[in-house]
């Protein structure tokens, strides 16, 4: 299974034109930011595709974003810009953080999709009134999606698209409670994999793989040491060249919190008779990106005891914290994150990424980490 | 012989003055019994400015520009934010230098750092809810946080809705300051405090109007110094008369007199962002040929209120005056406060896409006559920095000449004055084909 997710995710571009010609009726939708809610795509037909990077230098990017944007957002513009995504029917991007809305923004002008949308998702999502704004704002997206596919979307069109989401985000959490073992039966890097194919393919085909893997699971033994227990923390991570380069080098990655991983699909949508207002309900209590991750009345954040939580729970000895280059939300979370993490006994180790990793550098700093953490391991 | 006349401004001590009171009122306000609180620009200061008895903010990002015009503090500032607490250099600017203020235990403006009693802030780009949370955790992690939600849309998709989630939090945010203050809510001045609101954003925003004369009646350099009252405490009566009463009524004499801010005008120019507060002589540079900068998005709307017209021109937004309204109580205040954020901050409608950045700034291109464009691509603040090479791209295909260098607004550690003033230098004399003013 896990060779058929990087399959499928290496050739996502062919995926998704073989999904359209299979789905005569049904649009490919490329949207950029884990806020966009799923559920009503699925529920008018349509394929969302999370826009990607293509971990290039993102040179055609430059004239349209200037260097201090994240290496991500650039990226993706960049892929867009060459034509990479040129069988999208619309685009979409849910309020997140700045530098990817100036991706988006210079796609709208540059390349051309025949339709594209802005969801104006609430930045403080746990103010007492963001659930309600929220809901108000998928009423009227559901209706502009209905005006361009020219079907009216139903309860029973809601309930199924709630339906493929849930189903999907329950099977991948099980996946990932296979981590917690001593010996993990899947790397890191394969079930982020996981994840990342999710983002790229119709989530019922996804399902049946992830039916088939957790069948496997059980009895998949994995041909090395597991070595130290790490965690991963940050910003967009897809970079399978440096977590299987850690993973080769006497660690294993058991847990993260990316929105290319577990907080893509750790909350599910509870049901309730408004389907809109149990997706808004859904997207406002879910794990927040850095960017959304404030409240009214206290200065805490709300994904730090979670990111605690995690580590405690999949038994981390470390974490490895990312962040994308110039990523605002990260680099504002990740000092205070560092010491709560640290506070909590878990060491921490901090790498920026660029759109290309430089795995050697990178090596011989993770091996510091890893060395560090087998010292103590002495004196336990 | 100069072709108009020109002189500085009569109530630019005025200006001076207020703020220089500002800043001394909030370090101050402690030893009088007042209250301090912390929040930016954008902060509803309409609210907490309503509390009984004396209460005085702080806006961070004019703190921060404050610290980037000081060299000898910028860069100890920066370092302390990035060498004490550890966050990444690449941050907005005006972040770091407060991070560093409050990390040192330093005001700028003397003495020790003044820890405030609450915090009281607006979300819209990602820095503004993280920047007083984590100012507040180096301090201690002890004061009271409230971060108001702005981002509802822009200005030409506002209606009862969204107006209604804002007001929400506003009565959200009223019951936050009461209970962790133990002070009341005056609605009396409350009311007052948005009919100033509305003076101080609707006369600054017909100050620039007047810009589109020829000659300018102002440069941009002289506008920033007065822009910034408003992003201090628009709510206020002092400030709100400043710009009603002394600083409009004597720009439209200017006009109509013909005074010029640079008297030599011959090239009228588009600035975006914030300029590096480090070095302003920039515009006096450009002054030796000719050249004033007229207008930008940011210097207009950080705090005026504008709207975009049936004609499709930008225009100021009415006061309530001019709207016939009168106040009736706190909820139609803050209906009012909340309405005319989200409708006449035009600053806030590149956050939602290139496309509205765009067709507002070249608006503002064709009805203040410029005929060039010099942007500064602002390494220090991501939010006035958006989809800046889309906006080179869109001027270019109107037919005006831009030049774009690459800066930092307060961290002189990203600005080579060097190469930009010859790349000035260059657009100057060898894409607009000007000459020093004999």
């Amino acid at each position: 299974m896990i060779e058929e997710f990087k399959q499928w995710y290496d050739d996502r571009h062919s995926y998704a034109k073989e999904w359209k010609k299979n789905n005569r009726n049904g649009k490919v939708v490329g949207y950029f930011c884990t806020y966009v809610p799923e559920e009503i795509l699925y529920a008018a037909n349509c394929l969302p595709v999370r826009i990607m990077g293509g971990h290039e230098p993102p040179a055609l990017a430059t004239p349209h974003m200037f260097d201090m944007w994240c290496p991500f957002s650039r990226d993706c513009l960049s892929q867009g810009l060459a034509g990479k995504y040129d069988y999208l029917d619309g685009v979409m991007i849910a309020q997140s953080c700045l530098h990817i809305r100036q991706a988006f923004g210079a796609w709208q002008l540059q390349v051309p999709t025949p339709w594209s949308y802005y969801l104006c998702m609430p930045n403080a999502v746990t103010t007492s009134h963001a659930k309600k704004f929220l809901a108000g704002e998928l009423a009227e997206f559901k209706k502009a999606v209905e005006e361009w596919v020219g079907k009216t979307i139903t309860d029973a069109d809601l309930d199924r698209g709630i339906d493929i989401m849930n189903t999907n985000r329950r099977l991948m959490k099980q996946v990932y409670e296979f981590r917690k073992e001593d010996n993990p039966p899947l790397t890191g890097a394969e079930a982020m994999t996981m994840v990342w194919s999710s983002q790229i393919m119709d989530k019922r085909e996804h399902t049946v793989l992830v039916e088939q893997l957790l069948r496997d699971l059980p009895n998949r033994r994995l041909d090395r040491d597991p070595g130290v227990r790490l965690m991963i923390v940050g910003s967009e991570n897809d970079d399978r060249l440096f977590m299987e380069m850690v993973e080769s080098i006497g660690a294993t990655f058991v847990i993260d919190d990316h929105c290319t991983g577990s907080r893509y699909f750790w909350d599910e949508i509870v049901a309730q008779g408004d389907r809109l207002q149990a997706i808004a309900n859904r997207y406002c209590d879910r794990v927040p990106c850095p960017s959304k991750d404030f409240t009214q009345g206290t200065w805490e954040r709300k994904r730090f005891p979670h990111i605690t939580n995690l580590a405690k729970e999949y038994r981390a000895q470390g974490a490895v914290l990312i962040q994308q280059k110039f990523c605002d939300p990260h680099e504002c979370d990740i000092p205070s994150l560092r010491r709560q993490l640290e506070n909590n006994g878990i060491p921490c180790y901090f790498l920026e990424f660029e759109v290309t990793v430089p795995v050697g550098q990178f090596r011989i700093r993770i091996e510091a980490f890893i060395e560090q953490l087998r010292a103590d391991e002495l004196f336990d | 012989m100069p072709k108009y006349k020109t002189k500085g401004l009569d109530c630019w001590n005025k200006a001076k003055e207020l703020r220089d009171r500002y800043y001394r009122d909030y370090k101050e306000s402690h030893e009088r019994g007042g209250l301090r609180w912390e929040g930016g620009a954008w902060s509803f200061d309409a609210i907490p400015q309503a509390l009984e008895g004396e209460v005085h903010g702080l806006s961070e990002e004019p703190y921060g520009a404050s610290i980037g015009h000081i060299p000898e503090l910028q860069v100890r500032y920066q370092e302390a934010a990035e060498g004490k607490w550890g966050c990444a250099r690449d941050l907005c600017s005006y972040m770091r230098a407060y991070w560093g203020s409050v990390a040192l235990n330093e005001y700028a403006f003397g003495g020790e750092w003044p820890h405030a009693d609450f915090i009281f802030q607006n979300q819209i780009c990602c820095c503004h809810s993280k920047w007083l949370q984590v100012a507040d955790e180096i301090d201690g992690g002890t004061t009271p946080y409230f971060c108001f939600d702005v981002g509802a849309g822009p200005y030409d998709k506002i209606g009862d809705r969204q107006i209604e989630d804002v007001v929400g939090q506003l009565y959200d945010g009223i019951e936050f300051i009461q209970k962790v203050t133990g002070r009341k809510i005056v609605d009396e001045k409350l009311i007052q405090n948005v009919y100033n609101t509305y003076r101080s954003n609707c006369y600054w925003a017909k100050t620039c109007e007047l810009n589109q004369a020829i000659p300018a009646p102002l440069d941009e350099k002289t506008m920033f110094s007065l822009y910034v009252l408003g992003t201090l405490e628009k709510s206020n009566q002092a400030i709100a008369d400043f710009y009603e009463k002394e600083l409009y009524p004597e720009v439209k004499d200017r006009v109509a007199d013909k005074i010029a801010a640079v008297a030599d005008e011959r090239c009228r120019v588009l600035g975006d962002s914030q300029p590096p507060w480090g070095f302003l002589r920039i515009y006096r540079y450009l002054e030796q040929y000719g050249i004033v900068s007229v207008a930008s998005l940011y210097t207009f709307s950080l705090i005026g209120w504008m709207l975009v017209d049936k004609k499709g021109d930008i225009v100021p937004y009415p006061t309530l005056e001019e709207q016939g309204i009168t106040i009736k109580d706190r909820d139609h205040a803050l209906r009012l406060l909340a309405e005319g954020e989200l409708k006449g901050k035009l600053m806030w409608a590149p956050f939602y896409g290139a496309n509205y950045k765009n067709d507002l700034v070249t608006k503002i291109a064709k009805q203040w006559r410029c005929d060039a464009a010099i942007i500064h691509l602002n390494r220090g603040c991501e939010g006035t920095a958006q989809h800046q090479m889309q906006l080179k791209i869109a001027l270019q295909e109107m037919g005006i000449p831009v030049l774009t260098f690459e800066g930092n607004m307060a961290d002189e550690r990203e600005f080579d004055e060097g190469r930009v003033m010859r790349l000035i230098e260059l657009f100057v004399t060898e894409t607009l084909g000007l000459k020093k003013v004999a």
